[in-house]
């Protein structure tokens, strides 16, 4: 089994990297660019573990190691 | 399979050099020994267009513990403690992936460093690239720009290494070949120093650190490449550094070294894990034989020739006493990594690697290390595409002169840059980015030493060997003028494809001067690197070999670098020098303002240099002088205004025959400029020693004048100064 | 009073902590190695700066986990004084001892250079021998060193004064200024800027040991 954790900036911690990213991409032409959140990018791989056990192990470890409560957001997805 | 030309060719080995292996070998080699001698034979690692005249250089001196040939030099400096040096150049990687070229390029002199048994305390770093406003390059430079000193900082800062200093100049022949040479300085005990060498038959060979996997394969060859459009294929070549590994690593190489169960041990650098093998072997006459299936690997299916020329970062190889590698695995598992035993010394002096059982290589060291091909490659008279006479010239305003000229890439505030760096982490440094030397402090001896960078490409261009002695004259004096004794050198030679008559000129000429220098300011070479084919598309960089020269000084407060307070007697020592249009055609003035180059540089009397770094010596060493500031690019009137930027300016008087352009911008050696409450004992000194002291005038507030030429508020120019580099950069 | 410097895999001021305190302020200092699941005897402990497991994941995010952590928590549970310096601080806040996160500097950069800094209280056993509003200038060494909490716990800390150092001239955006922190207990301390780096006049000042003389002032009077 495989999940995929997302982790972003909270939308109201301000997000640096983005705002740069987006007008880097702004200054090269790309005006349609409206917003761009920078994050990081899980890709866990599992063995032995039914959906349900894994979305709620990975929830765990999302919440309590991969982000931090107190400026990131992060939304799991469980692929087969 | 069979050799095919075109396989030859990728593996940049002539016709000629592969004759030569056929009958080293007594038959044709396999791919994998093909791939071992192509980086072995290359430019990069055989230096087979240098070694004939790098041979010309001084290596030897009562403080030199080690010259060239390991992975260091190492000088004494008393107390039972030396300091082992080196700079190295990471150009090629850098312009191919800026952040991880650069980082890598750290990364790679700091194992240099600490596979000696020495701990790292100060990283320097010369820097170069094409103009940040050229027309067609100027956003590629600021990227490129940006991503090196952002892979400098990620390392060293990571790493814990104070980056404490450098330079970073601009020029357009750089424009597709930047030039990134890192230095680094390490503590040691002179009697715990650990070489390359394969020594004890039947002891265990240990690969430790990070796993080998599939990056850089090449990259020695590559670094002694031109540039060409398909080199932006090389791109996956490019190695990722991981300064925390490294860091780790420093950690449990000195402590493992500590037990004493290490015979020796070498960083695997480009080339990997070839060059390690094969030069711990012949280092110490012996052989080796090692089973690539022992080799902790990144990814599955790895091939023999993959495995042997990987230049993954972050690994060492190391020989251990038989029956004692179980000390060497805790410490290893103590810091949480890789090590395992992938082989033993044998008696035969052949390098014999085996994947799985299979014999996949059987080479001679000997054949590899010392029967390398060596070039006498024929050389003409220097390129040089630039007129003896200079153009007539009058400056319409000198004070909008001065202030383009520290406004201008080369010479304004680098502060940009270095405050990315950590440059106090150790709390050793004395005097840190910003001074004529850094000085680093020995917490081991209380004694501190003083490094300095310098290199300059126009210079070079005009005449290699007077610039390679100015260069050499410079760095002296910039760690004279911090009050420390020059000891040693390591150099980074720096040009374009030495296949080229006169680009082989250049180098003959400026390993000529530098050797020449070297010797005169009692500054042996003891190890450094050359870096060749710097091209793209047929376009050599400038002549740019770079000099480190270390000093050493007793730990104290370091003289100031800026007028401390209003009041003083501003003094030059040395003299006004002398200047004619000839030898100004290779100033910043020339290039700054006038935007041309021409004629020569600025002539050098090495017996007068050498008087006037033994009197600043002894005036900051007695404390006589309240700042000291070597007067370089830019002249007189651009040292003035720096010594001015701490917030104190000062009111001069230029006696002078010359001309006031030539007054003020002259670039002359030789001159030191001090700030002083005791002029009498200064000017006694002075006559003492038989140098002159010329008194300019007094340091006040506020303003900067020079009577009948210029007169400018300070805080003007030092904002020009401060923040040209940020304003190019963001333009 | 003896000092305990924790060493993480990754830490680099753990040497510069340990010198400070030993060797310009003659006190007792040892180093603690991150796998110890018991202190020694120590009276305050020293996190230390540097880049904690390569500072991957997040600053200070892997270092929580270390057993030393745990070790650490129950001492300052019980009271012990505990000073976290950058990374140190850094590893505070992930770990739950500090509130509010550091996060990357508004300019993006590492930033590397000496900051003035006000003393906001001296009621903490880290600042009790300065005075307030005093200004001080430590160097700042830090990619990640912005600190941002939400409103209400800003407004907490003001007014439990337990902001002990504030930003004269803010390197890195962090919010009303604040440069370093204590707990609701004031016994554990969290700040960005260096200390540490200034304890003896060769490296430019010797105005850092206030933090330090105060620890010992208040483990005497305790």
């Amino acid at each position: 089994m495989t999940a995929h954790v997302y982790v972003t900036l909270k939308r109201t911690v301000l997000d640096a990297q983005g705002q740069t990213v987006q007008s880097a991409l702004r200054g090269l032409g790309h005006a349609s660019i409206a917003d761009v959140r920078q994050g990081k990018f899980f890709e866990i791989q599992m063995n032995g573990v039914s959906r349900e056990q894994a979305q709620t192990e990975i929830d765990l470890v999302a919440r309590e190691v991969l982000s931090n409560p107190v400026i990131e957001d992060y939304r799991v997805l469980i692929l087969e | 399979m069979t050799i095919t030309p075109e396989l030859l060719a990728t593996h940049k080995l002539n016709a000629a050099e592969y004759e030569k292996i056929v009958s080293l070998l007594g038959r044709e080699p396999s791919i994998t020994e093909l791939g071992i001698f192509s980086v072995m034979w290359s430019e990069h690692c055989s230096y087979k267009s240098s070694r004939v005249h790098l041979k010309k250089l001084p290596t030897k001196s009562k403080y030199v513990l080690l010259g060239p040939g390991e992975n260091a030099g190492i000088i004494d400096i008393g107390g039972g403690y030396g300091v082992a040096f080196k700079i190295e150049s990471h150009n090629h990687p850098s312009f191919i992936e800026p952040f991880q070229g650069a980082a890598t390029g750290v990364g790679g002199i700091l194992r240099d460093i600490f596979t000696m048994g020495a701990r790292p305390i100060a990283v320097m770093d010369a820097i170069r690239f094409g103009p940040l406003d050229d027309p067609d390059y100027g956003k590629r430079n600021q990227r490129i720009l940006e991503g090196v000193v952002s892979g400098i900082a990620h390392y060293g800062n990571c790493f814990g290494v104070p980056t404490v200093g450098g330079e970073c100049t601009f020029h357009p022949s750089y424009n597709g070949n930047p030039l990134v040479n890192v230095f680094a300085l390490g503590v040691i005990k002179a009697d715990e120093v650990f070489l390359g060498r394969a020594e004890g038959v039947g002891n265990p060979v240990i690969y430790v650190g990070a796993k080998t996997g599939k990056d850089g394969i090449h990259g020695a060859t590559m670094a002694s490449d031109e540039f060409t459009e398909e080199s932006k294929q090389h791109r996956p070549n490019v190695q990722m550094g991981d300064p925390f590994m490294e860091k780790l690593l420093l950690e449990a190489c000195l402590e493992a070294m500590k037990t004493g169960a290490i015979e020796g041990i070498q960083d695997m650098g480009a080339a990997g894990l070839t060059c390690s093998t094969c030069e711990m072997g012949s280092r110490a006459g012996t052989g080796m034989e090692v089973d690539l299936m022992h080799v902790p690997q990144r990814e599955t299916g790895m091939s023999a020739y993959e495995i042997m020329l990987s230049e993954s970062q972050e690994r060492m190889l190391l020989v251990a006493r038989k029956g004692r590698e179980q000390e060497v695995f805790d410490v290893f598992k103590k810091w949480g990594l890789d090590a395992a035993i992938i082989g033993t010394v044998t008696a035969d002096g052949i390098l014999r690697v085996r994947h799985h059982g299979v014999l996949v290589a059987e080479i001679p060291n000997r054949a590899l290390a010392d029967e390398a091909p060596i070039y006498t490659r024929s050389f003409t008279k220097p390129a040089r595409n630039v007129p003896m006479e200079g153009p007539e010239f009058k400056s319409l305003d000198l004070g909008a002169d001065l202030k383009a000229l520290l406004g201008s890439a080369d010479l304004c505030s680098k502060h940009w840059i270095w405050e990315q760096y950590d440059f106090m982490v150790r709390t050793n440094t004395i005097a840190g980015p910003g001074y004529d030397a850094a000085i680093v402090r020995v917490k081991e001896t209380g004694s501190s030493v003083a490094v300095s960078l310098d290199g300059n490409g126009r210079y070079c261009y005009l005449s290699p060997r007077e610039g390679a002695k100015l260069m050499v004259a410079e760095a002296c004096r910039n760690v004279s003028t911090v009050g420390a004794l020059p000891l040693a050198a390591t150099n980074n030679l720096n040009f374009g494809n030495p296949e080229k008559p006169e680009i082989m000129a250049q180098l003959v000429e400026a390993i000529e001067g530098m050797s020449e220098a070297c010797v005169f300011f009692e500054t042996p070479i003891t190890g450094g690197n050359v870096s060749l084919y710097n091209e793209t598309l047929g376009e050599g960089i400038l002549p740019t070999p770079v000099i480190g020269i270390v000093g050493l000084m007793k730990t104290e407060a370091p003289v100031k670098n800026v007028f401390p307070k209003a009041g003083l007697d501003v003094l030059l020592i040395g003299s006004m020098g002398d200047c004619d249009l000839t030898h100004f055609g290779g100033t910043q003035y020339a290039n700054t303002i006038l935007k041309t180059l021409w004629g020569m540089p600025p002539k050098l009397d090495m017996a007068e240099e050498k008087k006037v770094q033994a009197a600043i010596r002894k005036l900051v060493g007695d404390g006589l002088v309240e700042s000291s500031h070597d007067v370089g690019e830019g002249g007189l009137a651009v040292a003035l205004a720096e010594c001015s930027f701490g917030g104190v300016g000062c009111q001069v008087a230029l006696q002078s025959k010359l001309r006031p352009e030539f007054t003020l911008f002259h670039e002359g050696p030789s001159r030191i400029l001090v700030s002083t409450s005791q002029v009498e004992k200064v000017v006694a000194l002075g006559k003492e020693l038989n140098v002159e002291v010329v008194r300019l005038g007094s340091t006040i507030v506020d303003r900067f004048v020079v009577d009948g030429l210029l007169d400018l508020p300070l805080g003007e120019l030092r904002s020009t100064w401060e923040t040209a580099l940020e304003t190019k950069l963001h333009a | 009073m003896k000092f305990g410097v924790v060493v993480f895999p990754g830490s680099n001021c753990d040497h510069d902590a340990l010198w400070a305190v030993s060797q310009n302020l003659g006190a007792e200092a040892e180093f603690i190695w991150h796998d110890s699941r018991k202190l020694p005897a120590v009276d305050a402990v020293i996190l230390p700066g540097g880049f904690s497991y390569g500072d991957y994941l997040r600053c200070g995010a892997i270092a929580k986990f270390s057993p030393v952590m745990t070790a650490v928590k129950k001492f300052a549970a019980d009271g012990g004084l505990v000073a976290g310096i950058c990374n140190g601080f850094q590893i505070l806040t992930e770990a739950g001892m500090l509130p509010g996160a550091l996060i990357r500097n508004k300019g993006q950069k590492f930033v590397c250079r000496p900051v003035e800094l006000e003393i906001a209280t001296t009621n903490s056993p880290f600042t009790n021998a300065g005075h307030k509003g005093d200004h001080v200038t430590f160097p700042v060494a830090h990619g990640e060193g912005c600190y941002i909490a939400d409103e209400q716990t800003l407004n907490q800390l003001e007014a439990e004064d337990r902001v002990l150092f504030r930003y004269i001239d803010n390197p890195n955006g962090s919010m009303r200024n604040i440069a370093g922190i204590c707990n609701a207990g004031r016994n554990v301390l969290g700040m960005m800027p260096h200390p540490e780096r200034v304890t003896e006049p060769l490296m430019g000042s010797s105005e850092g040991l206030v933090v330090f003389r105060s620890m010992i002032s208040a483990f005497a009077t305790k």
